[in-house]
């Protein structure tokens, strides 16, 4: 019971902030508190996908060791040069979106091949190789962190725009109390319900 | 289908249909927001959008009259490049979006003048074209992560439309903040959904999803990822009890945007859901039939119920009719909660319906507002011999939103009790129709203010709405009676639409 709570604690780290987050997006009373609070959800969901990329024992999605390109001189980790790990990043890229370079379509010559000259299997690209080889070593999923990428900048879009309309709330109620605001708004509707027709 | 204009346009342009559609105005935003003249930036919205339409038309072409579209962005091939897939269920909401776009476009400009400063009114439309684009690829795109991007892109230009409401009224800003944070959760609900999909099938493209779900139909990530995906798509679409956003941002909006949105909004996320449910997940997995039958089916007939209950009470008619809309998303939600070709494609038709007499409906009361300059209903006493042109195209809308025979809003609830009869769900058909003599309630209310009460002296001022605002009213008022008539163009639609989400026919 403890090993099976305690393998996860990734997941119960989430699962507290995202209710931390949805607690305080509704309760607090100060509309600033419920943006942190928003955030912080938000932020949770990041993490959620962050973990989900992580397999273990897997390194950053850099090719390295067994599946560095022997080509290019460099054997194992400890080889990295400068100019070198420029061109094994580049080599990650293509790994983890799972294309094969142009000699791996060579290799395959029977395989079907898209417009780019990367082979298919089943209809679909096959990941897991590089330059035609299969993949030795064992990396991180890139794709989540990319993904979470695009999600951080809809975040900070949305509490830029949710921080301007708070601005403009204090400006014109003089308050950003939510419950104040209410109160305001219920008097305005009873007014404008009790005047005689304009 | 007889709309034939693929084979008008280039061939360089039909193979980018897909693309161009949500692209267009998506580009030609900034460059509308560097505009110092707020004329030209109007200009450019309406030539975008005007554009964006024509495309949507070529696609409605190119599908209904041959094979679904799947189009690779940069050339990097589906499952693992993002695709745009068009096929019979998005090409028609493509259209409805741009069709109700151009209209809407028409009519910002007279009513721009009047609430929204100078200064302002290009930003303003920058943030309506994003909005625009936005649906737009929220319909077109055949990967789900990327609907979100498309979805949270049109929702933040969402929140700043319905706050530049607050110029005129502050409630605009309590609303669009509100909105904020309730869009946001359900975004964020989305995007939790889509992770645990992803988790359990290794891919994001909605095709290559639905290929890997019936195997894994029994496992708990899947049905999480269910109900996640479920929630926050309900609460874009304001499914009841999810809808509380809605009425105060469509009731304290600027008035073009309430037309904008009340026909576009809310009917491009329930797409969203029923893409979702229908295409990625399969109506026939046992565990979403009871969702259909035990949760969705409920809750529309609450909302249509409960709503148009509150709607009678409103005081406020912007208000009144953003209640009725959610009551008619109930209407929509039930055809999709049938779970049939029939239902599927009575609940479609009734969203293309819908959209008309809502946009109709708002497009009048913000004429009316332009020189009464309150939505109050009490104000509205006898405007119609002030301005009977205005009115009479509300009349018209409001009866097709009652659903009187000959108009657009008769055939698609009938189609709905047909639908709901062959399953035997005869409650359903009782439930409808007391919503719907709640609608003659408050519709009724309506009217009768307007035609049948003596005006008061504020009401002496009332003008009738400006040319270029009764020009696009007028073509969607006709449009309810026009489809009322014969509505063989959309059912075509709609059916093409549930074929694709019952692609083995009837179950």
């Amino acid at each position: 019971m403890a090993e099976f709570i305690f393998e996860r604690y990734n997941y119960w780290a989430i699962i507290l902030l995202m209710m931390v987050g949805l607690y305080v997006t509704f309760q607090a009373g100060n509309m600033i508190k419920r943006m942190v609070g928003l955030s912080v959800f938000q932020t949770s969901v990041f993490l959620f996908y962050v973990t989900l990329g992580k397999i273990s024992g897997g390194s950053a999605p850099i090719l390295f060791g067994r599946d560095y390109p022997k080509d290019h001189g460099g054997h194992g980790e400890g080889d990295h040069g400068g100019g070198h790990g420029a061109e094994a990043g580049h080599g990650a890229a293509d790994a983890g979106h799972g294309e094969a370079g142009d000699h791996g379509a060579a290799d395959h010559a029977e395989q079907a091949v898209d417009e780019l000259g990367r082979p298919f299997v089943d209809g679909h690209i096959e990941p897991g190789h590089v330059g035609g080889e299969p993949l030795q070593e064992i990396y991180s999923n890139p794709l989540p962190h990319v993904l979470i990428l695009t999600a951080i900048v809809v975040g900070v879009a949305t509490l830029a725009v949710g921080l301007a309309i708070i601005v403009r709330i204090r400006e014109s109620y003089g308050t950003i109390e939510i419950d104040e605001l209410r109160e305001k708004d219920i008097e305005h509707a009873e007014t404008e319900a009790s005047a005689e027709p304009a | 289908m007889p709309i034939e204009i693929a084979s008008l346009l280039p061939d360089g342009i039909v193979r980018h249909l897909p693309v161009l559609v949500p692209a267009i105005p998506m580009l030609l935003a900034p460059v509308a927001a560097a505009m110092p003249n707020w004329r030209v930036a109007w200009a450019l919205a309406l030539f975008s959008i005007l554009c964006s339409g024509i495309c949507a038309l070529g696609l409605v072409d190119l599908v209904f009259n041959g094979e679904p579209i799947s189009y690779a962005l940069g050339g990097w091939a589906p499952p693992l490049g993002i695709e745009f897939a068009v096929d019979k269920m998005n090409a028609p909401i493509l259209l409805l979006v741009s069709v109700i776009g151009t209209l809407a476009t028409l009519y910002a400009m007279p009513t721009m003048v009047k609430e929204i400063p100078e200064e302002k009114r290009s930003l303003f439309l920058t943030a309506y074209m994003l909005c625009f684009a936005g649906l737009l690829g929220v319909a077109i795109t055949g990967d789900a992560f990327n609907l979100f991007v498309f979805l949270e892109i049109s929702s933040i230009s969402t929140y700043v439309l319905v706050a530049l409401g607050g110029l005129k009224d502050r409630r605009a800003y309590h609303a669009a903040f509100n909105y904020l944070i309730m869009g946001s959760l359900g975004a964020t609900f989305y995007v939790i959904g889509i992770g645990f999909l992803y988790a359990a099938t290794g891919t994001l493209n909605m095709a290559d999803i639905a290929s890997r779900i019936p195997e894994l139909s029994d496992s708990r990530t899947v049905h999480a990822a269910f109900a996640f995906i479920v929630v926050g798509l309900a609460l874009k679409a304001a499914v009841f009890p999810l809808h509380q956003w809605l009425p105060n941002a469509y009731a304290y909006a600027p008035g073009f945007v309430t037309v904008f949105l009340s026909a576009t909004a809310t009917k491009v996320a329930f797409y969203a859901l029923v893409r979702l449910l229908f295409s990625v997940y399969s109506p026939e997995l046992d565990f979403q039939q009871v969702i259909f039958t035990w949760v969705l089916a409920p809750l529309a007939a609450i909302a249509a119920i409960a709503c148009s209950f509150q709607a009678v009470f409103q005081t406020d008619i912007k208000r009144m009719l953003a209640y009725s809309s959610v009551a008619q998303v109930g209407y929509m939600l039930f055809g999709l909660s049938l779970a049939t070709e029939a239902g599927l494609s009575a609940g479609l038709f009734h969203l293309f319906n819908h959209a008309m007499m809502k946009a109709s409906l708002f497009m009048a009361i913000g004429g009316v507002l332009l020189s009464l300059g309150s939505s109050q209903l009490k104000d509205f006493a006898g405007v119609a011999r002030k301005a009977p042109w205005t009115l009479t195209a509300l009349a018209i809308a409001a009866l097709s939103l009652v659903g009187v025979p000959l108009t657009a809003g008769f055939l698609s609830k009938v189609a709905l009790f047909k639908a709901a009869l062959v399953e035997g769900w005869w409650w359903a058909v009782v439930v409808l129709a007391i919503s719907s003599v709640l609608a003659v309630l408050y519709v009724g209310r309506i009217l009768e203010s307007a035609f049948f009460k003596t005006p008061g002296p504020a009401q002496m001022n009332v003008k009738e709405a400006p040319v270029l605002l009764l020009i696009p009213l007028w073509i969607l008022a006709l449009a309810n009676i026009y489809f009322g008539l014969d509505a063989s163009l959309i059912t075509t639609m709609t059916d093409g639409a549930a074929s694709v989400a019952f692609p083995g026919g009837q179950p």
